[in-house]
């Protein structure tokens, strides 16, 4: 097998939201030779450019960044890392505005920005591209402002770190597969930035793309730094479940509530809301994200659940020229997949979508380990126990921005020694023995979504931690088939294996250490949510 | 249970090998390729990155000699033959190089 060495100043792993702003922040603060890495292509994999919904920034009249920010801690349930709240709200605020400087498209109403009010928000804050283009406009406008930056940022796609290199207790840098050659590739640079996002690919329904592995997580926790919150994972409450449709993201139903309300209805075309505590929704869409997802779940166990185990969503009682204008161009794509909006509900349930837990940092966005940085979902705090909607592309660009300016002057220091024999040793290995990693991934997902989903009890997680046990033997400590081998995705999927397994295991310990429910980590066994449980949890390697 | 068979180029050694499929009715290409590599073969080439959203456009491939994104072209109940994009150099059975060339390594 090929092995190639590189120099950079900056090392960044992962392309979206964050891991661009952080290249653009580290570029005009001065680093001369910026690395951009991603497991796909560059500004086209991870959760950003899947992000059809709002983004949420304190950026309209009267608004002010502390108003965000007191609507933020409140959605956290008192598990927000308010430091870092404050900079994902303030500075968030910053970024939607260069982002405009740079042309990304924000829907505009009279002098301003359009925008919605999400539920949570004390008003309209969340502005967006139209229609359901955001992510997209937003991965594009990132991507020219990458390429302006000229050879200072070099790009390389199809890169998935398997290691950081780890120096005298500080990172160095980090080795990986180049998965479009088969070839090793190992980078020194004196500041790494992770910016791999979030977990969902640990389940089975998730809204994120295939790469969300929460790689970032087990190459942070193997380099020695804490990881916090892990048992926080975000559950979408309305991801689109029938009629199969294609060409869209699961998570598309949102902006349209924003816009025209919606009703969520239970197989028997109730309304129920209200029975699981929430609002009637009459005047507008009000439900926060946990509180959906429990009284979707909750009316499914009570057998009132829709035909294929969500709930319904019905826009029937829209006019059909409102309809036309909210939804513009989309009621066509829906209609090629079968569905008339005038006439048809759909059926939705919860889906993975978000990660509120992560790396642990500080202000900087320097982890505990010299030498690392995070940024985006990667980083765990801002969000406590439960994300406001909206805060996610706020909270990459915006962590990005820090991550890139910081990681920049830490580069001015002294570069320090570098070996990755370890790491090489690793990406060499081949066990030769017939293993469907495939299969292996599927049936972690299938795990985790069974016991380790939304709702938990001690004896579910007990039987989670057992199964991921019994798949980390069965991965054994080597890949399988022979090195060297371009777009081998069998080997690609025991490195992802690796790391996946490892990051599940911090999410079933977390939640069966929190005796209490609070935001999104919901214990049958322990309803209540208590006082003494008013604090993070973190894990160390 | 409807079932297509899939007609896919294979690389190292060249040969088109039939895998047939199950598929519930409004199923992608990518759905079918996806459950393959669980079910039959996993060492089964080819590209994507989001889940049938059609966002990182990827999934480019021939179907019967058309290019398709298999994110966005249904299964069909019939013989259905998988190619790689003929005018992009091979990685891989349907994988292609596709990456912009200054991000390529």
């Amino acid at each position: 097998m090929k092995t190639t060495h590189l120099n950079a100043d900056v090392l960044i792993i992962g392309a979206g939201g964050a891991g661009m702003y952080a290249a653009i922040e580290a570029a005009r603060s001065g680093a001369e030779r910026v690395l951009l890495l991603d497991r796909s292509l560059i500004g086209r994999g991870g959760a950003t450019v899947m992000a059809q919904m709002t983004v949420a920034a304190a950026v309209g009249a009267g608004d002010h960044w502390e108003h965000h920010l007191a609507d933020t801690l409140a959605a956290g349930r008192g598990l927000c890392d308010e430091g870092l709240s404050a900079l994902l709200c303030e500075v968030g605020a910053e970024c939607i505005l260069e982002m405009d400087q740079w042309r990304v498209g924000w829907a505009r109403s009279g002098e301003g920005f359009a925008a919605v009010q999400a539920p949570g928000h004390d008003r309209a804050r969340c502005v967006y591209v139209d229609f359901l283009n955001t992510g997209p406009a937003v991965s594009r406008t990132l991507r020219a402002q990458v390429q302006r930056a000229g050879s200072a940022i070099r790009r390389i796609g199809e890169m998935a770190v398997t290691d950081l290199v780890v120096q005298d207790g500080a990172v160095t840098g980090a080795a990986g597969l180049h998965v479009a050659s088969g070839d090793a590739i190992t980078i020194a640079a004196p500041a790494t930035i992770i910016a791999t996002g979030g977990l969902t690919r640990l389940y089975a329904r998730n809204s994120a793309s295939a790469n969300m592995s929460g790689d970032g997580y087990a190459l942070a926790l193997r380099a020695g730094a804490t990881l916090m919150d892990m048992e926080f994972v975000q559950f979408f409450p309305i991801g689109h479940l029938a009629p199969r449709l294609i060409g869209m993201d699961p998570i598309m139903w949102d902006p349209f509530r924003y816009k025209l309300g919606g009703r969520l209805l239970n197989g028997a075309m109730e309304e129920f809301l209200p029975r699981w505590g929430g609002d009637a929704e009459d005047a507008r869409y009000s439900t926060t994200r946990d509180l959906a997802t429990y009284g979707i779940t909750k009316e499914n166990e009570a057998g009132r659940g829709s035909p294929m185990g969500g709930a319904w969503l019905s826009f029937t009682h829209v006019p059909e020229a409102e309809l036309r204008s909210a939804f513009g161009p989309v009621v066509d794509r829906l209609a090629a997949n079968g569905i008339d909006l005038t006439r048809d509900a759909v059926e939705v349930s919860p889906i993975a979508h978000y990660h509120m837990g992560g790396v642990r940092v500080d202000r900087a966005m320097r982890t505990d380990v010299p030498g690392l940085l995070a940024a985006g979902e990667a980083v765990g705090g801002a969000n406590g126990a439960n994300r406001l909607s909206g805060n996610a592309i706020t909270e990459a660009l915006a962590f990005g921005r820090i991550a890139g300016r910081e990681a920049a002057r830490m580069a001015r220091a002294n570069t320090r020694e570098f070996s990755a024999e370890g790491p090489l040793e690793l990406l060499r290995a081949s066990a030769l023995r017939p293993l469907n990693t495939a299969k292996l991934v599927a049936q972690l997902q299938q795990v985790m979504s069974r016991d380790v989903g939304p709702f938990r009890t001690g004896p579910g997680l007990e039987r989670a931690y057992a199964a991921l046990a019994e798949l980390t033997a069965e991965l054994g400590d080597a890949p399988p088939v022979a090195p060297g081998q371009p777009h081998d995705l069998a080997r690609l999927d025991w490195f992802d294996l690796r790391q996946m397994l490892l990051v599940a295991g911090c999410v079933v310990t977390a939640a069966a250490a929190r005796e209490e429910s609070r935001g999104a980590h919901q214990r049958e066994d322990f309803p209540q949510t208590r006082t003494e449980w008013q604090r993070n949890q973190l894990v160390h390697a | 249970m409807i079932r297509a068979e899939l007609l896919i180029q294979r690389s190292a050694p060249e040969r088109e090998e039939r895998f047939v499929v199950e598929f519930e009715p409004g199923e992608s290409v990518l759905d079918g390729l996806r459950r393959l590599r669980v079910t039959q073969d996993a060492t089964l080439a080819f590209r994507y990155a989001c889940l049938n959203a059609n966002a990182c456009k990827e999934c480019l491939m021939l179907l019967d000699g058309r290019v398709i994104y298999a994110c966005t072209t249904r299964l069909e109940a019939r013989e259905m033959r998988l190619a790689p994009l003929p005018n992009k150099p091979l990685l891989r059975d349907l994988a292609t190089v596709i990456a912009p060339p200054d991000e390529r390594f």
